[in-house]
């Protein structure tokens, strides 16, 4: 088991608030911490990797306390194994992409280097510096390089929020392949639906510091167990009406659809609310391309 | 026509000598300064920046009377090292040291400000020591800042002139630094040997200065 509890006093935009969090969840499960900028989540993030310290609070990791205020624990970051993946990357500039994965063993062990690029598909970009890397192939080299330490714990932090959809995409579904063929144990933050129903096993949001629901992405977003037999996250990009129906425009990813709705729906749905598009009597009609 | 080469000589020792000195001393303290929040802070970088306001004479003064038989540093010198402070090699290269200290500090601060700190927060929770960090991770990264403090240190130190007149004096072989020996020259009227002097003082720099931006440019382009 994870389990985290930590109390701080954050000052954020509107004003001081605290940030006061208890969170458990199993090992080799996708969690991820969602809600606005400014909320406290990238903190929690931090204060779990031991580069921020809470003012009183728990943290135990598969069965090792990493922080505890009242027996005055504090493991320093070093000693704590996480993967810790940024937004903006943090790629070692002076060192090729190679270099940066051997950084981060403890010892060396070519073998997984290359194993490791090969999954990842940098294989020939292995002895490129990074600044003449896209943002999604630096993202890559910052994946692989904080899995080559069979981390305890991967947190990442708005990995994918530089990048355009398409690579986005890509990248989650090496993040989930990450996830489960190495059993780790993942947090993520993120402030976009489509990835958070996409990867997390289950969902923390986050308001003004505290955990307001956590559960499936169903659970928490819907606030109820559906069995859905088809259903996607999209935004509704526009309504019009067309006789007595009306048709929204939806965009889902890269994909558009349009979709029928009644008056009824019409009067709780406007233009850029994120919706759940789901079908459960009927099934889709699947065709292979 | 011969020239005397011994102030050249000592002119490159003095500001070899100071800048290594300052490479010992800058990178720990413009490393503190650069990390530190704590209140006295900004008296601390006022201090430090004194050099570069004060007037030489001002500075080579007070140094005087500190190095001095009578003055505290220049009691205790004595009785270590058994020679006096004021006046000696030792003294221009701790005068140099404490006038040239901005030089090297300022860039190499602003070298550390200017790294994110992302790159090291990675390298820390990838198990590296704060230690290991710097020296693998952030100070190649700031290649351009630890050349710019070294040179402009040395090149101060070779233009120094009023502290060293304050406390060195003109002693042949020890103290005389090229440029007080084109002051006593010219003093002598021998303007044709002050003339070698001062054309050999006058590309040296320059040259040392277009190597410093040619190879920052590089340096910045990767």
């Amino acid at each position: 088991m994870i389990r985290l509890s930590a109390t701080k006093k954050l000052s954020g935009t509107e004003g001081p608030f605290e940030l006061s969090v208890d969170l458990s969840f199993p090992p080799e499960s996708l969690v991820t911490l969602y809600g606005k900028s400014g909320s406290g989540k990238t903190t929690l993030l931090r204060i779990l990797a031991g580069l921020e310290k809470p003012e009183s609070g728990y943290i135990e990791v598969h069965g090792k306390v990493w922080f505890d205020s009242t027996a005055k624990v504090n493991l320093p970051p070093q000693k704590r194994k996480v993967g810790l993946v940024f937004q903006d990357y943090a790629l070692f500039p002076t060192m090729t992409i190679r270099e940066n994965l051997q950084f981060a063993q403890e010892k060396k062990e070519p073998q997984k280097i290359n194993v490791l690029l090969e999954l990842t598909g940098l294989d020939e970009l292995r002895e490129r510096y990074p600044s003449s890397l896209s943002g999604g192939q630096q993202q890559r080299v910052a994946l692989a390089r904080a899995i080559i330490r069979e981390p305890e714990i991967l947190l990442l932090d708005e990995p994918l929020s530089a990048l355009d959809q398409h690579t986005r995409n890509m990248l989650q579904d090496e993040i989930l392949k990450f996830h489960k063929r190495f059993g780790l144990t993942t947090i993520l933050v993120s402030h976009d639906k489509q990835e958070v129903f996409k990867l997390s096993d289950t969902v923390a949001v986050i308001d003004r510091g505290k955990i307001s629901r956590h559960g499936t992405p169903l659970e928490v977003f819907l606030n109820r167990n559906t069995s859905n037999k088809f259903s996607f996250v999209s935004t509704i990009l526009s309504i019009r009406k067309v006789d007595c129906i009306f048709l929204a425009v939806m965009g889902a990813g890269n994909e558009i659809v349009e979709v029928v709705l009644s008056k009824s729906d019409i009067e709780t749905l406007k233009v850029g609310d994120e919706v759940l598009v789901a079908s459960k009597a009927f099934n889709p009609i699947v065709i292979k391309l | 026509m011969m020239i005397n080469p011994e102030p050249l000589y000592l002119t490159l020792k003095l500001a070899g000598l100071t800048t290594v000195i300052l490479y010992a001393i800058g990178l720990p303290a413009a490393w503190l300064l650069s990390q530190s929040r704590m209140r006295l802070k900004p008296l601390l970088e006022a201090v430090l920046a004194l050099p570069l306001v004060l007037p030489p004479s001002v500075l080579g003064f007070y140094f005087l009377l500190a190095f001095s038989r009578q003055g505290w540093l220049g009691a205790a010198w004595e009785r270590i090292f058994d020679h006096q402070l004021a006046f000696s090699f030792d003294g221009l290269v701790l005068g140099s040291v404490i006038f040239s200290l901005p030089f090297m500090v300022h860039p190499l601060q602003a070298g550390f400000n200017a790294v994110p700190r992302n790159l090291s927060e990675a390298s820390y929770s990838l198990g590296k020591s704060k230690l290991e960090t710097i020296i693998k991770v952030v100070l190649p990264s700031m290649k351009s800042s630890l050349l710019t403090g070294g040179v402009l240190a040395f090149a101060h130190t070779v233009g120094e002139f009023g502290v060293v007149l304050m406390i060195g004096g003109s002693i042949e072989g020890k103290t005389k630094v090229a440029s007080i020996a084109i002051y006593d020259l010219v003093e002598s009227l021998d303007y044709q040997s002050a003339h070698i002097y001062a054309a050999i003082l006058f590309a040296f720099s320059f040259t040392i200065l277009l190597t410093v931006y040619l190879v920052n440019k590089r340096l910045d382009i990767r």
